[in-house]
């Protein structure tokens, strides 16, 4: 239906950048998560695009148009807030039909669509309810409802489901992605939650400082990072500060070989990557805690330089508090000022092959 | 399950009874003592003697209840010009103050811009002197450019006390209305006025609703500016109660003229309990 880009687009606030020169092309039916901390700019981006925030600099464009200066109700988006913004004077029903009315379709065709976008999120009864009558999830399903039944080239979410709970959370994350992919709608959608972006998009924007640090399908971004930032940010990784000498990287409870120039490196390492022995040495890491997380166990090891490490096992595994242990390593990435500078060839080859699937 | 006896709402409906006797709210009932003696009392005298004929000292309850007074109170064209007058000025006022003061606000609570914050403080300048200085300095004023006893004269001046109340409460009405729902409604393809219309005005609409309310029985009760700049044609309903105070010495014509004022306060109150609700005043005050 449509494709959206973005051409080095800057928003400065005073004397920094919320969003500093990012450019990004999304295809048409892509569902694209914008995924970062509080204050990273992604909130920013997603409403530039919808027309809420002026760019300081760049282009925003939908189908090859430019809209970068069009005010919001002339673009052919569709937004939904964190917060629904539902407006609480009318019923559910006027709240749908609010844009097709500005719209002036005949009232016939505007009761049809609005009957269908309600059938579409499963309120096919709630019409004439008022929308503070709603529990948080309708009243988001309401929002969602309101934005599509007016058929936007790009639908943009920003937080949709923060407010709602867990269980809440996933339900409506799978029926947002079923009528994303039934529809083809091309989204933009912000989370601060990695394992929304994971379950949902089938590109995730890593944002950090008005920054891209990384775009990538889930699975890369995850099994390739290519940042210290991205690595921690996405899944769970323990760093290690090593050096290297010779083209091996040494830590006090580990040694590992890593053919690049000598220096500080930082080590990271997934929990699933990471086995552990039982040691006599004095000065191995010692076992903290072991949580059950019944289809796994998870062992916090506190190594003698005083860093905590986070360990994945069976759910047999069996690790009493205080026993001394050795590290073993399957998988690890390298990281220098930031950056990737290594990766062990088993994570590289899973991500190449699932690359070429893509 | 089928052991279980099937009478959920049986038992949910009748909850245990609990002995706990609140202690007796001693405290509030001063209060309300207090208060009806401060306020119900001299309201009673006075609507008592609107319906008196005789009362002499010492009697405690009057010795003839009558409606000759309202007979002839009513009878007076001049009470019935200054009502209408009354309602007419007062509908004026409270129509321009709104029309003034409604987009000044939304501009005061929706955009920045330079001297924003002094011209806001400085609304609160009228209130911030005494009034009648302020009311002779203008009626100065207005002898020379020949507003004194005219009727738009008294609509500027009583304009000029209604402004506080309606920039202040419905600003805080309108930052009340969430920013989000203004940028949906623009979303939905609704320009900056449509989006006024129909999603801010309708949200802060009982706080503001209040607003004009409060206004209109204010102005309705203004006396001092109605007076000195109003006097001698112009005389509005509470003008005409002072000078029937004043002038005779019949304590009833000014008690009647006085229940009568009562009429459209006690109106207003319940009109605004029935549209707006008590929740709306206390959230135009920032609650």
């Amino acid at each position: 239906m449509a494709r959206l880009t973005i051409r080095n687009i800057c928003k400065s606030f005073g004397s920094g950048f919320a969003v500093n020169d990012v450019s990004l092309d999304v295809e048409n039916g892509e569902l694209v998560c914008l995924l970062g901390p509080s204050g990273s700019g992604k909130s920013t981006l997603l409403r530039m695009i919808g027309g809420f925030e002026r760019p300081s600099a760049g282009e925003i464009l939908i189908d090859g148009r430019d809209i970068t200066h069009l005010p919001p109700e002339r673009r052919p988006t569709g937004m939904v807030f964190q917060s629904h913004a539902l407006w609480t004077h009318w019923t559910v029903f006027d709240n749908i039909a609010f844009g097709l009315k500005l719209r002036r379709l005949p009232r016939a065709d505007i009761r049809e669509k609005v009957e269908q976008a309600l059938a579409m999120v499963g309120l096919a009864d709630y019409g004439q309810r008022m929308t503070t009558q709603l529990s948080g999830g309708q009243q988001q399903r309401v929002a969602l409802a309101r934005s599509l039944v007016l058929e936007p080239k790009i639908l943009l979410l920003d937080e949709p489901f923060a407010s709602l709970d867990q269980h809440l959370r996933e339900r409506l994350r799978d029926e947002v992605k079923d009528i994303q992919s039934r529809l083809g709608i091309t989204t933009l959608f912000v989370t601060h939650g990695q394992d929304e972006a994971l379950a949902l998009a089938d590109r995730i924007v890593v944002m950090r400082d008005g920054v891209m640090e990384q775009v990538a399908p889930p699975d890369v971004i995850y099994r390739a990072p290519q940042t210290e930032f991205v690595a921690g940010f996405i899944g769970s990784m323990n760093f290690l500060r090593a050096d290297v000498e010779d083209g091996v990287a040494r830590h006090d409870d580990l040694t590992l070989p890593l053919p690049i120039a000598d220096g500080p490196v930082i080590l990271g390492i997934r929990p699933e990557a990471m086995s552990l022995t039982p040691s006599e040495r004095p000065r191995a890491g010692k076992v903290h805690r072991l949580i059950d997380f019944g289809t796994h166990k998870l062992i916090d090891i506190d190594l003698t330089d005083g860093t905590r490490i986070k360990c994945m096992a069976g759910p047999d595994a069996r690790a009493p508090r205080g026993l001394r242990v050795e590290l073993g390593v399957s998988a690890f990435h390298a990281f220098r000022d930031g950056r990737q500078v290594y990766q062990t060839t088993s994570d590289l080859e899973a991500t190449e092959r699932s690359m070429s699937h893509a | 399950m089928s052991a279980v006896p099937n009478r959920p709402s049986a038992r949910t409906a009748v909850p245990p009874k609990r002995t706990v006797r609140q202690p007796f709210d001693w405290t509030g009932l001063l209060f309300a003592l207090g208060l009806t003696l401060v306020i119900v009392v001299p309201l009673l005298v006075v609507g008592t003697w609107a319906f008196t004929e005789v009362w002499r000292y010492p009697s405690l309850i009057p010795q003839q209840f009558g409606l000759r007074f309202w007979s002839q109170t009513l009878a007076r064209a001049d009470v019935w010009n200054a009502l209408f007058l009354s309602l007419r000025l007062t509908t004026v006022v409270t129509v321009l103050s709104a029309i003034i003061c409604l987009p000044a606000a939304y501009a005061f609570a929706r955009l920045s811009f330079p001297g924003r914050n002094l011209l806001f403080l400085s609304f609160l300048a009228s209130h911030a002197f005494p009034k009648f200085g302020l009311l002779v300095a203008i009626a100065g004023i207005f002898l020379h450019v020949g507003l004194i006893a005219t009727f738009w004269g008294v609509v500027l001046i009583q304009l000029v006390s209604t402004l506080m109340l309606m920039i202040w409460v419905p600003v805080s009405a309108f930052q009340a209305v969430d920013r989000r729902m203004e940028e949906a409604a623009r979303d939905a393809g609704a320009g900056p006025l449509r989006v006024f219309w129909s999603i801010t005005l309708p949200q802060a609409g009982p706080t503001i609703f209040a607003a004009m309310l409060m206004t209109f029985v204010n102005t309705f009760y203004e006396t001092e500016g109605a007076w000195l700049i109003g006097a001698p044609q112009i005389r509005t309903m509470p003008v005409l109660m002072i000078s029937f105070i004043n002038n005779q010495l019949v304590v009833q014509y000014g008690a009647v003229l006085s229940v009568m004022l009562w009429v459209p306060s006690l109106l207003a109150l319940i009109f605004a309990r029935r549209a707006v609700g008590t929740g709306a005043f206390a959230r135009g005050f920032g609650a």
